[in-house]
């Protein structure tokens, strides 16, 4: 399953980010592949919005679909 | 790449300290600069980039604040300037969100990694308070093994503290595990700072020790990321779990249905600031009170007691487009007062929090054109001055991105000097006309956007950004970024629109405009049906927007072609300095594929809209 095909308020685990820049990236906004996080809104056909305690990110739709997610 | 010497941009007196406050984006450092520098502030321009850096003085030693980021490296220019302030520092004043604990300390735990004495003032406590955070600081100071300061900085709560506990600051744990690989690099003749950046595989600092930068980037951040949860952990729990309204607030302007709406009160708000308030009340004292009614005769009477009227050298100065004429009223007269506007307003959007909330709201329909939702700042700067917006296409991530953003920002958005004439013109003619207008201006940034997506090699890249709580802007920090921005801009615009002045002179004494003139008039007869004397409102358009659509005004036309008119010159061209900025972003290829894919863009434009309105 991608990071696109999650719904709101479903919880799941990050698998795998395929790009190195971009896990560097999300590493330091607090999410690495292991981080268990929520997805706390889905912009219709636009960006996903994750969010571990306090911290939220949005992640384009393209990018979530290459995020594999459990 | 002369990188990590901070020395020669900050005059730094015999045995003093260097201080360097760092932190991420919008934490409220300049509080703490502010407090301890007080007014005395040098600012000075960072070579290679566009940013400025602060330092000033606290007792004997001098204190350098730095860009806002998330970590330290070289991303971008900002992590660049950050990088080479820090490694330089003697102690770090760290300022951590301790709403935001977890993306924060990832920045404190490199600074430490680095070996470098940190003090962290823990900020923002009340508002941790206020969501129902319980954060033990002795514990957090324990596991980093640096000081921690609880500070509010907005109510002045903590400030004096940090300042005299400052050098009480401590080489804290590091959760480096490649100690051996560290010393490797060391061997070399770089500091320990210096050394981690060249394990994380920072090309700049292995290029000045002439070595490769190495590849343990991914792990070093893993350990520091699993070292930062641990921490995070232990010392934070969370009192409440019901959302506060701020939550439910930042989520309704994510979702469509109220966040469009939301978007387009602040749009509306934004207009009635900017496009009402200054570029009607303002600029009308600004521009036609002080610098055409007062300073231009003043400064006229000053050159031709020296120059001799009439000639070349007075046409270049102080003519109709001359450099201490036009472009001086032009630059400070009509634009400073709209460029302020505009920087004030984002700084509001951007200190709030709600900005990458229009970013990621907006990013689907900016995805489709090539960009992501980042795009949206030099977007909605282009409404204000294209030139300005022209240079912030700089933060978006790829090349293919800014040239879809210059161009579509020379094409298709109109900029407020020109927008207010425009208004002027069109509302007079009715609903339908203002729909066709729009819809004509819309369509083409679509399909250009579009376009430009398909044919331009390469991908664009991803948005990822951090959405920050919502907070009320503070003032002391909007004002000060509106002010830093807006002098950047005259540093860099002003001599474009001197240069401008310049080339529109010589051109008119050469007879150039003339002739350009004389060649565009059949287009504008034949084909967009319009009097030949729209072809010198267009021609007007390129010395200065606002002149061209300014010159349609006393020209006997039906509704429609005003209509048409308006259209091609607002797809028409792009300023002259705006024309000039983009050579600078961009290059000289670039930019005259812009230019000309925009002028035939508009003439093709506007003559299937007169062919569509004849036939009704």
């Amino acid at each position: 399953m991608t990071l696109a095909d999650v719904k709101r308020g479903d919880k799941f685990q990050i698998d795998l980010i395929p790009d190195e820049m971009i896990r560097a990236q999300a590493m330091r906004f607090g999410i690495s592949e292991g981080s268990s996080v929520v997805c706390a809104e889905k912009i219709p056909g636009g960006p996903v919005i994750l969010k571990r305690n306090l911290q939220e990110i949005a992640v384009g739709r393209r990018l979530a679909q290459k995020i594999r997610v459990k | 790449m002369d990188c990590c010497n901070i020395s020669h941009q900050i005059d730094i007196p015999e045995g003093a300290k260097k201080i360097v406050l760092a932190g991420n984006p919008n934490v409220g450092k300049s509080i703490f600069f502010n407090s301890f520098t007080g007014i005395y502030v040098d600012v000075s321009n960072y070579p290679g980039t566009t940013l400025d850096i602060s330092s000033g003085k606290y007792k004997d030693d001098v204190v350098i604040d730095t860009p806002g980021v998330y970590g330290v490296s070289s991303f971008n220019d900002e992590e660049i300037v950050a990088r080479d302030v820090i490694a330089s520092a003697d102690v770090v004043v760290n300022i951590v969100d301790a709403v935001h604990l977890e993306r924060d300390l990832f920045l404190t735990q490199q600074i430490i990694d680095m070996g470098i004495p940190v003090l962290v003032a823990l900020n923002m406590m009340d508002e941790a308070q206020k969501s129902g955070l319980e954060i033990n600081v002795d514990t957090l100071s324990q596991k980093l093994g640096v000081p921690v300061i609880p500070t509010t900085a907005i109510r002045g709560d903590g400030l004096s503290e940090v300042k005299e506990a400052v050098w009480t600051a401590k080489v804290g744990n590091s959760s480096l595990k490649l100690e051996d690989e560290l010393e490797d690099v060391k061997f070399k003749g770089a500091s320990r700072s210096e050394s981690l950046l060249i394990l994380e595989g920072d090309p700049h600092v292995a290029e000045k020790y002439s070595t490769e930068p190495l590849e343990y980037r991914e792990t070093i951040y893993r350990d520091r990321r699993e070292r930062v949860n641990e921490i995070v952990d232990k010392v934070v729990t969370e009192t409440n779990e019901g959302t506060s309204l701020r939550t439910t607030i930042g989520r309704l302007m994510l979702r469509p249905i109220t966040g469009i709406p939301m978007l387009l009160l602040a749009l509306y708000a934004l207009y009635q600031f900017v496009g009402v308030f200054i570029a009607q009340t303002i600029v009308g004292i600004t521009e036609e009170t002080i610098f055409i009614n007062t300073y231009e005769p003043f400064i006229r009477g000053v050159i031709h007691n020296i120059v001799e009227p009439g000639s070349l050298t007075s046409q270049l100065l102080v003519g109709e487009f001359g450099l201490l004429t036009m472009a001086i009223t032009y630059t400070f007269g009509l634009l400073l007062p709209l460029v302020v506007g505009f920087y004030f307003f984002l700084a509001i959007l951007e200190d709030s929090g709600y900005l990458p909330r229009i970013a990621a709201l907006v990013d689907r329909m900016l995805t489709s054109l090539g960009l992501n939702g980042r795009a949206v700042i030099p977007m909605l700067l282009g409404f204000g001055c294209v030139t300005m917006a022209t240079i912030t296409t700089r933060l978006l991530g790829s090349k293919r991105e800014r040239i879809i953003a210059v161009f579509l920002l020379g094409l298709a958005i109109p900029c407020s000097a020109q927008l207010g004439v425009i208004a002027g013109l069109i509302a007079p003619l009715g609903a339908k006309f203002f729909i066709v207008y729009v819809a004509a201006i819309f369509a083409v940034y679509v399909l250009a956007g579009t376009f430009l997506n398909k044919i331009l090699p390469g991908e664009s890249t991803d948005l990822l950004i951090d959405l920050p709580p919502l907070r009320l802007p503070r003032l002391s920090n909007v004002m000060q970024k509106t002010f830093i921005k807006s002098k950047s801009f005259i540093k860099e615009a002003g001599p474009i629109f001197a240069v401008g002045a310049v080339a529109i002179t010589l051109m008119q004494d050469f007879g150039i405009l003339e002739a350009i003139q004389n060649a565009v008039a059949p287009i504008t007869v034949g084909w967009l049906e319009l009097p030949k004397e729209t072809a010198t409102a267009f021609i007007m358009g390129i010395v200065r927007r606002d002149f061209g659509a300014a010159g349609l005004t006393d020209l006997a036309m039906t509704p429609a072609q005003t209509t048409v008119a308006l259209i091609t010159i607002t797809l028409f061209v792009p300023c002259i300095a705006a024309m000039l900025i983009m050579i600078k972003e961009r290059s000289w290829k670039e930019s005259i594929y812009i230019w000309f894919g925009s002028w035939i863009t508009a003439f093709v434009t506007g003559g299937i809209v007169a062919k569509i309105l004849s036939l009704f």
